[in-house]
């Protein structure tokens, strides 16, 4: 597919041609920091920002959602039976997201649709109804590692078409025939353009310094690396706060709760964490993860080895969240490390 | 409308409830189904669960008791232990709930054809193995099958559960039904002491068999080194495990134990798959 280009100055034609069809949402800037938001103007857009505080994935995977409703009155022959809720209305763009922010959507993409009988319909709907423009990274954080983690600066896999900026002007490429469809009516990039974009991609891979390698940790047994002797002082200086869950774009873990007032029920999902010693509490009393070093093994064990081998996928992505918002310093590259060097 | 919602309950209605032991604290509760399309959907084998979906209370999971070769409607014996089950023991006979599943793996009913078949089970862990019982004791699969030994251990008698139904196994079926329970009781005339005694009295040959065990962690505790002396492989042992658990179909991420979804690759596992994973249950 053919790489387009668009003036700047030409933005707001572009985002109106976008917004015939779909709410449009980017990255605004929001007080000291940047953060997701719906955008009408191209003058909402930033282009000189790392990335979001929050990940994007409340887009596909609300903070909270209604699943069903129901009439809570058990008198009424219509009442007490679930119904379900239903889908967006209207198509999304997500403008600017990060190449990472949008792998972590494929990543999930295999818990949530793993076969027939796991198939999330919430999950899904919003998924095909969302259209993804991702922006390519210039300047990584030094957090950042998405290089190790089968993802980059400027990777492609899950985008609909992949935006770098060349200063006036912004290099546009088709990835998914939605894509192309959308830029199609767009002149073709120069030469000196696409070659520009490709100098960027090789200058913002070199500027990821961090880097981890995850080989020892396929090889090694789950029991193994869960009773690695690192866990033990590791887990200390963790608060089991859960900002790294909150931050995180894969952490999908959910909660269904009933909510009634009066007449009217619901059935909700909201956000979990396992850092949280409620996640696991049985009703007897009992906790599988009892103690606050089985909850801390367990993101980590989560991520780098359970999900490699379930799925064959890392349920990382290397956008460093975790590690810049952790009050105490915890750094999920750290961690790794230790996993994979471990005796 | 989205199809295939496996988040939406199938509408049930309680057909009977039962008062199932005499401490009151356990209750059978028998659902039919609404629309008959949800019941020819509803397809399921023993070791199965579902979740009891009570809108307003949320969801538990619970083993079901009911065989598929019964009919229709399905059977739950529910222990009055949180909010959802303290309410739903305040349910009647017609009220309107839900069921979502079947959920999780059955027992390796194909893996046992052939075999002599050893089940142990303690307390009201019995539930899904009462299941097992009536499918394998069905004409259709019992041929299948070699000798069945069924140890049962409660505290006392009035805690025994599905009692008519064992007393028509001891007359009418030819599986070896041991009965058990924890201290000498009046009338009583069957076997005293916990089921871990009992499997030790019997002596079941692990020779060309499978043994199916459940209960609390304690019976548990006690009955694997039994097994262990009688030359039982940990591959041979079966167990079924709980965790809490939310969606049931191995996204929501609660319930796992190392990289295994109690509710999607469980809740039925082998002591030997058991070894291998951290015991996060």
């Amino acid at each position: 597919m053919q790489d387009k280009i668009l003036d700047k100055s030409e933005l707001d034609a572009f985002l109106e041609r976008l917004g015939k069809e779909h709410d449009v949402h980017a990255p605004v800037q929001n007080g000291g920091s940047v953060e997701w938001a719906a955008v009408d103007s191209s003058r909402d857009l930033v282009w000189d920002f790392t990335n979001t505080g929050v990940s994007p994935k409340r887009y596909i995977f609300p903070q909270t959602e209604c699943m069903m409703r129901f009439r809570n009155r058990s008198d009424d022959p219509e009442g007490m039976v679930m119904k379900e809720e239903p889908g967006l209305t209207r198509k999304r763009a997500l403008l600017n997201i990060r190449p990472c922010d949008v792998k972590a959507f494929r990543v999930l993409d295999s818990v949530y649709c793993q076969d027939e009988k796991t198939n999330d319909v919430y999950w899904r709907d919003k998924r095909e109804k969302t259209l993804y423009l991702g922006l390519a990274c210039k300047s990584p954080c030094p957090t950042c590692f998405c290089t190790s983690v089968r993802c980059g600066p400027h990777h492609e896999e899950g985008l609909d078409v992949l935006l770098v900026d060349l200063g006036e002007q912004l290099l546009l490429r088709p990835v998914s025939d939605k894509g192309q469809e959308l830029v199609s009516h767009l002149s073709d990039a120069p030469q000196e353009a696409v070659q520009q974009a490709a100098k960027q991609k090789e200058d913002a891979e070199a500027a990821i310094q961090s880097r981890v390698d995850l080989e020892n940790i396929m090889a090694r047994s789950v029991l193994e690396l869960y009773e690695a002797p690192m866990w033990d002082r590791e887990h200390e200086s963790c608060l089991n706060c859960g900002v790294c869950t909150y931050v995180c774009p894969t952490c999908h873990c959910f909660d269904i709760q009933d909510e009634t007032q009066g007449e009217h029920g619901r059935r909700v999902r909201n956000w979990d964490t396992c850092m949280s010693w409620l996640f696991t509490y049985h009703t007897s009393g009992h906790n599988p993860r009892g103690s606050k070093k089985d909850r801390y093994r367990q993101r980590f064990m989560h991520k780098f080895k359970y999900m490699p081998q379930k799925f064959d996928v890392i349920g990382c992505v290397g956008c460093g969240r975790c590690t810049s918002r952790c009050p105490v310093n915890i750094d999920v590259t750290e961690v790794v490390r230790g996993m994979n060097e471990q005796e | 409308m989205r199809n295939n919602n496996p988040y939406l309950p199938y509408p049930v209605r309680i057909k009977r409830v039962e008062i199932a032991t005499e401490d009151r604290s356990l209750r059978t509760f028998e659902l039919e189904f609404l629309h008959q399309e949800d019941a020819d959907a509803f397809r399921y084998l023993p070791g199965q669960f579902a979740e009891l979906s009570v809108p307003g209370y949320g969801e538990a999971p619970i083993g079901i008791a009911s065989s598929p070769t019964e009919g229709d409607t399905l059977l739950f014996t529910v222990s009055k232990a949180g909010l959802l089950t303290s309410h739903l023991h305040s349910m009647s006979e017609g009220d309107v709930m839900g069921v979502r599943g079947p959920l999780g793996k059955s027992y390796p009913l194909q893996e046992m054809e052939g075999k002599n078949v050893l089940i142990l089970a303690g307390g009201y862990a019995v539930t899904t193995l009462r299941s097992t019982m009536v499918w394998l004791l069905h004409p259709d699969n019992r041929p299948k099958y070699g000798d069945i030994t069924f140890v049962y251990g409660a505290r006392t008698p009035g805690m025994i559960l599905y009692k008519e139904l064992l007393e028509e196994w001891e007359t009418n079926s030819d599986a070896n039904i041991h009965l058990t329970i924890d201290n000498e009781a009046p009338g009583w005339d069957k076997h005293v002491g916990f089921v871990p005694q009992i499997a030790e009295k019997i002596e079941p040959s692990p020779q060309n068999a499978m043994a199916l065990v459940c209960g609390p962690p304690v019976m548990i505790k006690f009955t694997q080194p039994v097994l262990d002396k009688q030359g039982w492989q940990s591959d041979q042992i079966i167990m079924s495990l709980e965790n809490r658990m939310k969606c049931g179909i191995g996204i929501c991420g609660r319930c796992n134990v190392g990289p295994h979804y109690v509710c999607k690759d469980g809740p039925v596992f082998s002591k030997a798959e058991l070894d291998e994973l951290p015991k996060e249950y």
